[in-house]
């Protein structure tokens, strides 16, 4: 600190001389880091929050100044809250009559198209390209109320159906994902076995698919908390309690909590289950950090 | 080429072959398009014309449902003040938020992908959880930031109970549900040529010439990207106005938006016909806002240093 003018020097003619720190650059990284994690407490409060308001009985609740590690823990509100409605059947639903499904089928269906439009070469391509693009841009809403109609005149309103046939046809953001990834792989691998004489789905299987491994992961892991996370779908579609998936089944718990408010431990019961039903989601990005970041980083570069 | 190698009138030359299998490959999404967009989207523009409550069949009535809605429905010109006055503060706000903390991310730091993974948690979760507990941290009674407020003896505020606290409580989570883009920032200023920054520095830039002239230019087709994702997300958004102001009943219309309100004229009051026109002149807002962004974005995106 004292050898504040030689610091400056240094500063200035070169920036990465380590162990030399001048006053303003010690400044300097206090201030980076009580912003960085300021900003961290702040992201990671709301969540925490939560959970620990799954683990306190009503009164821990409403006190002033407000409790923050609740003792006695209430670790019993999570089994407690969990059979407060069925929330074993809805995490039953949630995984295989939603999520699951969608997820294979999106993986199949935006395979095959992301090739055709990556490694095959044709008349209209990519015309047909720009299109699927295209229809991202479309809101929900525009859709919304004729393939409601269409679905409630096949009778499958109440069923899984409408939110999971349409995973047959491919997502177009997934498949913009995976054509990108696709177009990094030589053409001279194809050609090869072209010169073979194999046909362009052994080539998509034989070939191209065992080196998709990491743009698959991508994907599946996309259309799994897509599906997981979503509201809106099941709200429109599905109206009896035991075909709920656990979106909807939270939602419900939320109601009861609006109505009871300070009574039957509601908050703390909302709480639990809205941590169990997080809590799969930052697990699966905890252990699959990097495919996220990757994925979403992708889709940012070209766009 | 096939002219050559096939003789001229066989069905199978090698272009049609290949439009044949490329056809094949991408007819998932063909058929799709058509069954899931095409159809719904003339039948819904044909709706929007129409009476309909889905028990009789629909009435033709022309424009009726367009003319109703912005001259005489009440409801109408809130609901798209509200939306405006949320997609034109929310957006830029996450995206303005978002690139100055991946700045800071970038910067050299120790455990950034913790910080990182902390940022973006919020972005992944469900949005029924987000509003679930927002709703509750945001509670005038026994809310977090209120009982805080309370414990220092201060005035408690009705972040979700003013008409006039609600929109921006609204848009304060969703900058707290920004993670992706600061993400998608954070790789693009990775992506940024070191050598620039050199140049600029052998130069006499300082830090902040060097953010104004190197790494803004650099990363403006992202900001651009994150701005029109923004934009026709934030338009759409459903789940978190909805869920947090309990169905926007009561004094809290301030945050009905234009989904919510779309969403209870199509399933409560079961007129698809007016619902449709809704949907389509959000449509057409969405699209209006979508050019002005990419007319005005030549003047500011720089698209010279990558390939």
């Amino acid at each position: 600190m004292t050898t504040t003018t030689a610091g400056q020097a240094v500063s200035a003619s070169s920036v990465n001389i380590p162990g030399k720190l001048s006053a303003g650059k010690l400044f300097g990284e206090l201030l980076k880091y009580s912003l960085l994690i300021s900003l961290a407490f702040s992201f990671a409060f709301p969540i925490a929050w939560m959970f620990l308001s799954a683990l306190k009985s009503d009164p821990q609740i409403y006190t002033i100044p407000p409790i923050i590690i609740p003792i006695p823990t209430h670790w019993n509100n999570f089994p407690d809250a969990w059979t407060r409605l069925d929330f074993t059947t809805f995490t039953f639903n949630s995984i295989f009559r939603y999520t699951l499904p969608v997820t294979i089928f999106t993986l199949i269906s935006s395979t095959l198209v992301a090739y055709g439009f990556a490694r095959l070469r044709w008349r209209g391509r990519d015309t047909l390209f720009y299109i699927c693009m295209g229809t991202m841009m479309l809101p929900w809403q525009v859709t919304m109320v004729p393939l409601f109609i269409t679905f409630k005149n096949l009778g499958w309103v109440n069923s899984y159906l409408p939110l999971v046939v349409p995973a047959l046809f491919g997502h177009p953001y997934l498949i913009f994902m995976l054509r990108q990834f696709l177009m990094t792989i030589p053409e001279e691998l194809s050609d090869a076995a072209r010169i073979d004489g194999a046909n362009e789905l052994d080539i998509l299987v034989r070939i191209i698919l065992p080196l998709m491994a990491p743009a698959l992961a991508v994907v599946a892991l996309f259309r799994f908390v897509w599906a997981w996370n979503d509201f809106l779908g099941p709200l429109i579609y599905l109206q009896r309690d035991e075909s709920y998936p656990l979106a909807l089944g939270i939602y419900t718990l939320g109601e009861i909590a609006n109505n009871m408010g300070t009574s039957g431990n509601a908050y703390p019961h909302l709480m639990a289950v809205s941590t169990l039903i997080a809590l799969p989601i930052i697990l699966i990005f905890f252990f699959a950090q990097r495919t996220f970041i990757e994925g979403i980083s992708m889709t940012g570069m070209k766009g | 080429m096939s002219a050559i190698s096939t003789p001229r009138r066989r069905f199978f030359t090698l272009e049609r072959r290949n439009f044949i299998v490329g056809v094949l490959f991408t007819l998932p999404w063909i058929l799709g398009f058509l069954v899931f967009t095409v159809y719904p989207l003339l039948s819904s523009l044909y709706f929007s014309l129409t009476r309909y409550d889905l028990i009789r069949p629909p009435v033709f009535i022309g424009l009726e449902n367009y003319i109703g809605l912005f001259t005489s429905d009440p409801r109408f010109w809130p609901v798209m003040y509200n939306t405006v006055y949320y997609v034109i503060l929310s957006v830029p706000i996450g995206v303005a938020f978002a690139f100055l903390v991946a700045n800071l991310l970038n910067m050299p730091i120790v455990g950034r992908s913790a910080f990182r993974g902390i940022i973006y948690i919020p972005a992944i979760i469900p949005a029924v959880c987000t509003a679930i507990v927002w709703q509750f941290l945001l509670n005038i009674q026994y809310g977090a930031f209120n009982s805080f407020l309370q414990t220092f003896g201060l005035p408690t505020i009705p972040f979700l109970a003013n008409p006039d606290l609600v929109r921006p409580s609204i848009i304060g989570i969703s900058v707290w549900a920004q993670g992706a883009a600061v993400v998608i920032f954070l790789a693009a200023l990775q992506e940024v040529p070191r050598s620039l920054y050199e140049a600029a520095l052998v130069d006499g830039a300082n830090a902040w010439h060097r953010f104004w002239n190197v790494t803004i230019p650099m990363t403006t087709p992202v900001i651009l990207f994150n701005l029109a994702v923004g934009f026709i997300t934030a338009f759409q958004e459903f789940t978190i106005p909805w869920l947090v102001t309990n169905r926007t009943t009561g004094p809290l219309r301030n945050a009905e938006f234009f989904s919510v309100y779309l969403y209870q004229v199509a399933f409560r009051d079961l007129r698809m016909g007016k619902a449709s026109a809704l949907a389509w002149i959000m449509f057409v807002v969405i699209v209006i806002f979508t050019v002005i962004l990419f007319r005005t974005s030549g003047r500011w995106v720089y698209y010279g240093g990558e390939k």
